[in-house]
């Protein structure tokens, strides 16, 4: 649910990174905050455990500039990917305005990135929404692995239905603003529309 | 009501009727500083001295909050869990719900007390689920067709690009 204040003139988004266990999520935000201007981002926040492994989600402010007078701002969100914290994404995926869906390109991933697809359209579904209308894109990310699916394979398996897509590699920073960008593009398009 | 996947809209009138009541708890409850957050972790308004707090990140970890107790209330068959109290060694804050919709969050030190801020807190509550219920009306009307400016009906694809340049 996106959040416009006429008194600040400010327009708020809520963007959630989802995906698999160690698929990266959290890196495509750590790049996103280091290479972001010190005057555009806010502190990032991650609720992790010991081991670095988010408990219950990572938190970055992003202030993108204006459009038509008023300050764009968007909150990127991560969920815990590992399968038990399933109570926490649903939280989370609250009030979401846009998805990125992050999948893991090694061959062995495949089955977690299909679970975890799943999964994501069924928390959806329980709060309303119908991830086939919500503003979504893919990233393939860890490209630069060697034990990779192929392209053809993540296509057909993750993304039957043409949604935008982009290779990445979010540990060096490859495809992670491009998917960024499409998603913040997608959910202001949406604005746009008024559709929801 | 407002729907999970409606865009909250505020307009000046409305921030400043929200100002105006938590202006006077802030008066009324001796407390330091005073927050009203949106479920979804968006701040609306603040009052007192806010300086040296990252209201950004308040408001993220206090939608957190409530979203995760709400979870603990589900679970053992309880609506909401509608009031949290935290106990500093200094500072103390005390978060509620305010109309199943928005968050109210106070910072307190010794120079108030718990049951001063509950008693307070009650009554501005009850202001605020007002002015809530007026803009979740409101809603409704535009939903009809009776919109006001959409600010991004207008919106064109050099303007997003611009974002990025």
């Amino acid at each position: 649910m996106s959040f416009i204040n006429y008194a600040s003139r400010e327009i708020n988004c809520k963007i959630v990174y989802y995906g698999p266990g160690l698929c990266g999520k959290t890196t495509n935000l750590q790049y996103v905050y280091q290479k972001t201007a010190e005057e555009s981002k806010g502190k990032m926040i991650s609720l992790a455990t010991e081991s670095e492994r988010t408990l219950f989600f990572d938190f970055l402010p992003l202030a993108l500039g204006e459009v038509r007078g008023f300050k764009t701002r968007f909150h990127l969100y991560t969920v815990p990917g590992q399968v038990f914290y399933d109570a926490s994404r649903k939280l989370i995926l609250k009030g979401v305005d846009g998805v990125v869906f992050v999948a893991d390109s090694q061959d062995e991933r495949m089955d977690a990135n299909i679970e975890s697809l799943e999964n994501l359209k069924d928390n959806l579904e329980e709060q309303g929404y119908d991830l086939d209308r919500l503003p979504f894109v893919i990233q393939y990310n860890k490209q630069d692995l060697p034990n990779l699916s192929p392209m053809d394979e993540l296509q057909r398996f993750l993304n039957p239905n043409k949604i935008p897509e982009y290779g990445a590699c979010a540990m060096s920073g490859v495809g992670v603003f491009e998917t960024l960008k499409a998603i913040a593009k997608l959910v202001l398009m949406d604005l746009k529309k008024g559709a929801r | 009501m407002l729907g999970s996947q409606v865009t909250l809209v505020l307009y000046d009138d409305e921030v400043a009727a929200v100002k105006q009541v938590l202006a006077n708890l802030l008066k009324a409850s001796n407390s330091k500083s005073i927050f009203l957050v949106d479920k979804n972790g968006q701040m609306i308004a603040s009052s007192g001295d806010v300086s040296g707090i990252d209201v950004t990140s308040l408001a993220s970890l206090t939608a957190g909050n409530i979203a995760a107790t709400g979870g603990l209330a589900k679970l053992v068959g309880e609506k909401e869990f509608a009031i949290q109290f935290h106990e500093g060694e200094k500072d103390n804050i005390h978060i509620s719900i305010v109309g199943s919709r928005v968050i109210l969050v106070v910072i307190f030190d010794h120079r108030s007390s718990l049951g001063l801020i509950r008693l307070r807190v009650k009554k501005a509550s009850t202001a605020l689920a007002e002015i809530f219920e007026e803009i979740g009306e409101k809603h409704k009307v535009q939903a009809n067709g009776h919109d006001r400016t959409n600010p991004f009906a207008e919106i064109t694809d050099d303007d997003i690009d611009n974002l990025f340049s």
